[in-house]
C-alpha cells in the first residue's frame, strides 16, 4: 500500500511543529496544505483557555416549544422549577435518531449530508426519511419480537418455519404502517395454521398455555399490566375469555392449527355464559361466539383505559428511556404517571389518528423534548425522572455489533445451537433483522440480547460489565475486526491527508468532525506513542470505538 | 456481569446494586438481600466443576456396561474391565478411569424421561420440567448467586467460568438475569497460548496496552462534559476491572505454560484435556464454579461406536488425570466434580442405515458420575434392568443430585431465589413441580 510505505519513512521525520497539529502521515504532496491547516489549528487551540467539552453536543440558546409534547413537558418543568437541559447539536440528533428509530448508525455520507443541509427544517425531514427506511420496520420488528417472544426453541418452542413466518408478519405489519389496534386484534382473534394464518402463533409463543398463562401474556403484552400482581379473581375472570383456545396438530410436519374450541368449558367462573372484563364490566356469551373476538373488541375500544395507554408509554419508553409510566410494563394504580396531562393528550392523539404508530414516532421525535442535549442542567435524578435531559442509554446488543460491522465492513456469524434443522444466516446478515431469537451469537449473549422467554422489557439488559469491556477493549473479535476489516484500508486509501483521514474515521464512528483539541491529541499520540503509521490509525479506532460517546445512545 | 463489588467503594458498590434492581424491575431491594444469603450449614464444599457431556453420552458404553445384553445392545464394546474398586466394573475404553474409581461414584439409575435436548438439558441443570412461566437459573447461575460476589467471594476472575464456549441451549441464568450467566473463555487451551477472549491481548505488548488506555481516557470528550453521570461511572469502574484482568496477576490463571510438561502430557494435549487443567488452575484461585462444555457433543445418532473409539480415550486421559491431580493437591475433599449429559443413549443399537451403529437418545435411565467436594468415592447408586433401559433399583431424579450438591456447599436446597417479580420461587423444586423427588444421595455423602 503506497499510503504506509509513505507512513514509515515520514513517521521517522521531526515533528514540524512540536505539540500542535497531526503529522503522522506527512506526504509531500500534502505537506503544505497540512502546515496551513495545523497552524490554523494551532492558533485556534491558543485562543481557548478553558475547554468546552460539552460544545460538541449542544446548541445554546433558548429552548424553544415545537409540539403539544413540549407546552405539557414545559409546563411541568415549570411547575417543579427544573432547568432542562439545551437542544442537542446537529451531530448529536443525527447520530441519535438515526439509532433510536432505525437501530442504525448512519454512515459518515449521511452525517455530512446531514450536517452540510441548510434547510431549517431538516431535522423533520431526516425523521420523515427515517420513518420510510427498511431499518426502521427492522428494529422495531426486533422489538416487538422481544415482547412477543418471537424464539423457534426452548422454552418458547414455535419451531423454525413458524418463528420466521411470525417474524415477517410482524415486520411487514410494521413497515407498512398497519393501524395498532389492527394489528393486536388479527392476533387476538386468529384461528388456522401457525404457518399459515401466520397470527395465531401469538398463542403458541407461550410458556404456558393454561387459561390464565394465555390471559397474563395479554394483560403484560397490551395492557402493560403484570396480572400476577391482581386479586386472583380478576385473573381468572380474564382468563376465561381464553378458556376455549383448542391446539391440535396435522399430519405436515411441526404445522399446529390454534382454533376457537366451542367443546371446551366455556364462560365465566360458575361455567355460565356471564364473562367480566378486567375494568369489571359484564358481558354475555352468545352460543357459538369466541370469547378472544369479545375481548379484542373490548380492548381496543376508545374507551378502553389501558390499551392506548400502554402504547403510547412504551414508544415513549422505547424513544427516551424511561416511561412516563415506569416500568412501562408494571402499570397500576399505585404507579402514577410523571406527567397525567401528557400521557392523556398522547392517549388522544392515537386515537383520532386511529392508532397510526408513525404518528406517534414523529410527533415524539419532533419535539424539542426528545431533542435535548445528554448535558443536565438540573440535578441528574431531577432531570432524569422529568425528561429534562436525554439519557444515555448503552446501545443494544443488536445495534452495537451492527455498528462495529459497519464501522470496519466486517460480518458476523449467526447460528441456532439447536442443530437441526440446520441454520444458516447469510454474510453481512444485520443482527436488528435476525428473524428468530434462538439464532444468536455469544456477543449478542454478553451483551445482553433477551432471551425472549417472558415479554418483559426487563430481559433486554443495556447494563455495562467488565466483561463486555473486556470483550470491547481486549478481544481478538474487535481488535481483528478493526485490523483485518476492509473499511481501514479503504479508508486510508481514500483519505491521503492526515485531516481528511481523521475527519473520517470520527464521522464513521461518532457521527462528528473532530474538535481541534482531538486533532492535536491524535497528532500527538501517533507521535509519541509505539504505535505508528497504520498502528496509531487502528488505536484511534479502538479508542473511539471504546469512548462513551460511541457505547452510549446519546 | 462480573462486576467486582469487593473493589469499590461504598457508595459506588451501592448505587450499582440499586441499579441492578431497579433494572431488574421491581420491589427486590431487601428480599433479594435476604434471600441471596446462603443458609449457615456447614459447607464441605468450596468448588463445583461440571463436566458437560452434551448430546448425552451412552450410558452402557461409559459406566453402566451390559456384556451380558449381547452385540445389538453392547456393540464391540463388551468387555468391561474391573476398576480398583472391587465389583465396580466400567468400559474398556476407560483405563485410566478404571485406577480411579475409588475417588468417585457412579449414578447408574439417574431418569427423568424426557427425550429432546433443550427439554432434557434444562431438566439436568435446574431440576425441573420446561414450562410455566419461569426459566429458573442453571446450577452454575445458583452458585455463582450464593457463592459468588454477593456472598464474599473476592477473587477478579468471575465466579462462573465455562471453558470454551456457552451452552446455548438455554439462558444458563435463567430468570436470574445476564449478571449470572457465565464468562465464556473462548480461545482453545490446547494451542500453545489459551487466548481467552478479552483477558489475554491479541498480540499487544502492555506498554501499548497502558498507551491507548491513557490515549482512550484522553479521547473522551463526553465523558468529560458529563463528569460525575452515574452510568459513566459504572462504565469506568467497570473498565477499571477490565484492566486489572488485562495487565494484572490474575489473569495469569489463564497461562497454562506455567505447568509442567509431563502434567500438561497427562491430561493430554487435547481441549478436553488441558480444560480439565485449566479447570484445576481456576479451583485452586477459588472459583466457585467451573463448567467444562464438551466440544463436540456426544449425540451419536450415527456410528456410535467409532465416535467412543475417538472421545472416550482423551475423556479417560483428561477426567483421570483430574482426580488425581485434585486430589494431590488436597483439593479434591472441597471440590466437586460433577459428569453427565442431558441423558443417556438408546441401549439398542440402530444398526440400519443410515444410522450404521448409532444410538438414539435415551431419557428411561442414564448414569452420572460424582467425586469429591463431600461426595465419597467407590460406590455405584442405584442400578437399571438387565438391558439398560429402565431404572431396576433407587431412581435418582436430577433435583436429587442437584439439591445434594447444594447442601455439600452449604447452599439450602429450600432456599428463595430473587424472582424479579418477587413470586415465591425455591432453589429445588418439589415434587409438585411436576418431576418425583427420592431424596438426596445420602448414601454418598
Amino acid at each position: 500500500m503506497v499510503f504506509c510505505a509513505s507512513l514509515s519513512t515520514i513517521s521517522k521525520l521531526p515533528n514540524p511543529l512540536p505539540g500542535a497539529g497531526i503529522a503522522f502521515i506527512l506526504t509531500s504532496s500534502v505537506s503544505r496544505f497540512l502546515f496551513f491547516w495545523i497552524s490554523a489549528a494551532a492558533l485556534l487551540g491558543a485562543g481557548t483557555q478553558t475547554e468546552d467539552f460539552a460544545a460538541p453536543f449542544e446548541v445554546r440558546g433558548e429552548l424553544k416549544p415545537r409540539n403539544r409534547i413540549d407546552e405539557l413537558v414545559f409546563a411541568r418543568w415549570r411547575d417543579l422549577g427544573i432547568q432542562p437541559a439545551s437542544l442537542c447539536s446537529d451531530s448529536v440528533f443525527v447520530r441519535r435518531v438515526w439509532l433510536d428509530a432505525t437501530g442504525t448508525l448512519p454512515t459518515a455520507q449521511q452525517v455530512v449530508e446531514f450536517l452540510g443541509s441548510k434547510d431549517p427544517n431538516k431535522r423533520a425531514a431526516l425523521i420523515d426519511e427515517l420513518l420510510e427506511r427498511e431499518e426502521f420496520a427492522d428494529y422495531w420488528a426486533m422489538k416487538w419480537s422481544d415482547l412477543l417472544r418471537v424464539k423457534a426453541e426452548f422454552p418458547i418452542d414455535l419451531w423454525p418455519n413458524a418463528a420466521q413466518a411470525y417474524y415477517h408478519w410482524i415486520r411487514s405489519s410494521l413497515g407498512e404502517n398497519k393501524p395498532y389496534d389492527q394489528f393486536v386484534r388479527e392476533m387476538l382473534t386468529a384461528s388456522g395454521s401457525n404457518f399459515r394464518v401466520v397470527p395465531v402463533n401469538f398463542y403458541r409463543a407461550l410458556q404456558n398455555r393454561e387459561p390464565r398463562g394465555v390471559a397474563q401474556a395479554v394483560a403484560l403484552t397490551f395492557m402493560g399490566e403484570r396480572a400476577e400482581k391482581w386479586p386472583a379473581n380478576r385473573l381468572t375472570q380474564m382468563a376465561a375469555f381464553f378458556s376455549q383456545i383448542g391446539y391440535k396438530h396435522t399430519d405436515e410436519w411441526k404445522e399446529e392449527i390454534v382454533f376457537f374450541d366451542p367443546d371446551k368449558a366455556a364462560g365465566g367462573e360458575k361455567g355460565d355464559a356471564a364473562l367480566t372484563f378486567p375494568d369489571g364490566t359484564q358481558a354475555r356469551l352468545l352460543p357459538g361466539q369466541d370469547p378472544r373476538e369479545m375481548f379484542a373488541d373490548w380492548l381496543i375500544t376508545a374507551r378502553n383505559p389501558w390499551f392506548a395507554r400502554n402504547i403510547v408509554n412504551r414508544v415513549w419508553y422505547w424513544l427516551l428511556g424511561r416511561g412516563i409510566i415506569q416500568e412501562p410494563d408494571d402499570i397500576r394504580a399505585d404507579n402514577p404517571p410523571e406527567n397525567p396531562e401528557l400521557l392523556r393528550w398522547l392517549e388522544s392523539e392515537m386515537e383520532a389518528s386511529h392508532y397510526d404508530l408513525k404518528h406517534l414516532y414523529r410527533l415524539i421525535l419532533n419535539s424539542s423534548t426528545y431533542q435535548l442535549s445528554p448535558i443536565p442542567r438540573a440535578e441528574p435524578a431531577a432531570a432524569a425522572a422529568h425528561f429534562a435531559v436525554y439519557p444515555l442509554r448503552r446501545l443494544d446488543a443488536e445495534v452495537l455489533i451492527d455498528a462495529l460491522c459497519q464501522i470496519t465492513g466486517t460480518s458476523e456469524t449467526y447460528t441456532s445451537v439447536i442443530p437441526e434443522p440446520y441454520t444458516f444466516m447469510p454474510d453481512f446478515q444485520r443482527a436488528i433483522s435476525l428473524p428468530d431469537g434462538s439464532i444468536s451469537s455469544s456477543f449478542l449473549d454478553l451483551f445482553g440480547r433477551p432471551a425472549r422467554d417472558t415479554g418483559w422489557e426487563s430481559e433486554r439488559d443495556n447494563r455495562v460489565s467488565d466483561a463486555q469491556l473486556l470483550h470491547m477493549l481486549n478481544s481478538s473479535h474487535v481488535q481483528r475486526k478493526i485490523q483485518d476489516g476492509p473499511k481501514l484500508a479503504a479508508m486510508m486509501r481514500d483519505n491521503r491527508n492526515p485531516r481528511d483521514l481523521v475527519s473520517q474515521i470520527y464521522l464513521t464512528i461518532l457521527s462528528r468532525y473532530p474538535t481541534d483539541d482531538e486533532g492535536k491529541l491524535v497528532a500527538a499520540h501517533s507521535q509519541s506513542g509505539a504505535a505508528r503509521g497504520q498502528a496509531a490509525v487502528v488505536d484511534l479506532i479502538w479508542a473511539l470505538m471504546n469512548s462513551a460517546e460511541f457505547l452510549y445512545r446519546h | 456481569m462480573i462486576t467486582n463489588l469487593r473493589l469499590l467503594p461504598i457508595s459506588r458498590r451501592e448505587a450499582l446494586r440499586e441499579g441492578f434492581f431497579a433494572v431488574a424491575g421491581v420491589l427486590l431491594g431487601g428480599r433479594m438481600a435476604g434471600a441471596a444469603r446462603a443458609v449457615p450449614s456447614p459447607a464441605r464444599a468450596k468448588s463445583v466443576i461440571q463436566i458437560w457431556m452434551w448430546g448425552g453420552p451412552p450410558h452402557l458404553d461409559t459406566f453402566d456396561p451390559k456384556p451380558e445384553a449381547g452385540e445389538n445392545y453392547c456393540g464391540p464394546l463388551h468387555s468391561p474391565i474391573e476398576t480398583n474398586v472391587s465389583g465396580m466394573r466400567i468400559c474398556e475404553l476407560l483405563p485410566l478411569l478404571a485406577q480411579q474409581a475409588d475417588k468417585y461414584s457412579l449414578i447408574r439409575s439417574m431418569t427423568h424421561g424426557i427425550y429432546a435436548h433443550e427439554t432434557a438439558s434444562y431438566t439436568v441443570q435446574t431440576g425441573r420440567i420446561s414450562g410455566g412461566h419461569d426459566v429458573y437459573p442453571s446450577v452454575g447461575a445458583v452458585v455463582s448467586l450464593f457463592k459468588g460476589y454477593n456472598a464474599g467471594y473476592k477473587g477478579l476472575i468471575p465466579p462462573y467460568i465455562v471453558l470454551t464456549q456457552p451452552q446455548g441451549r438455554f439462558s444458563e441464568a435463567g430468570f436470574l438475569g445476564s449478571r449470572y450467566q457465565p464468562f465464556a473463555t473462548g480461545g482453545d487451551p490446547a494451542q500453545p497460548r489459551f487466548a481467552v477472549e478479552g483477558i489475554v491481548a491479541p498480540g499487544l505488548t502492555d506498554q501499548r496496552q497502558r498507551e491507548r488506555r491513557e490515549y482512550l481516557h484522553q479521547l473522551d470528550t463526553m465523558g468529560r462534559a458529563l463528569k460525575g453521570d452515574a452510568q459513566l461511572a459504572a462504565r469506568d469502574d467497570a473498565e477499571r476491572l477490565a484492566y486489572e484482568l488485562i495487565l494484572g496477576d490474575a489473569g495469569k490463571v489463564f497461562d497454562l505454560s506455567q505447568e509442567k510438561d509431563n502434567l500438561r502430557d497427562r491430561y493430554g494435549r487435547t481441549t478436553f484435556g488441558q480444560s480439565c487443567l485449566a479447570a484445576r488452575r481456576l479451583v485452586e484461585r477459588g472459583v466457585p464454579y467451573i463448567t467444562i462444555n464438551y466440544q463436540g457433543g456426544w449425540d451419536t445418532h450415527k456410528q456410535n461406536f467409532q465416535v467412543m473409539s475417538r472421545r472416550l480415550p482423551e475423556m479417560d486421559k483428561g477426567l483421570a488425570t483430574l482426580l488425581q491431580d485434585l486430589s494431590d493437591r488436597g483439593l479434591l475433599d472441597s471440590t466437586v466434580v460433577w459428569w453427565n449429559g442431558e441423558f443417556g443413549r438408546k441401549p439398542k443399537v440402530d444398526w440400519e442405515a443410515p444410522w450404521n451403529g448409532g444410538r438414539n437418545h435415551w431419557g428411561g435411565v442414564f448414569s452420572a458420575l460424582v467425586a469429591g467436594g463431600g461426595f465419597k468415592g467407590g460406590h455405584v447408586v442405584g442400578s437399571s434392568d438387565a438391558k439398560g433401559e429402565e431404572v431396576r433399583d433407587r431412581p435418582v431424579y436430577p433435583a436429587d443430585l442437584i439439591g445434594s450438591i447444594y447442601q455439600l456447599l452449604g447452599i439450602d436446597p429450600g432456599g428463595r431465589l430473587p424472582h424479579p417479580l418477587g413470586l415465591a420461587a425455591r432453589v429445588t423444586p418439589t415434587a409438585a413441580d411436576g418431576l418425583p423427588l427420592a431424596g438426596w444421595l445420602k448414601e454418598i455423602m
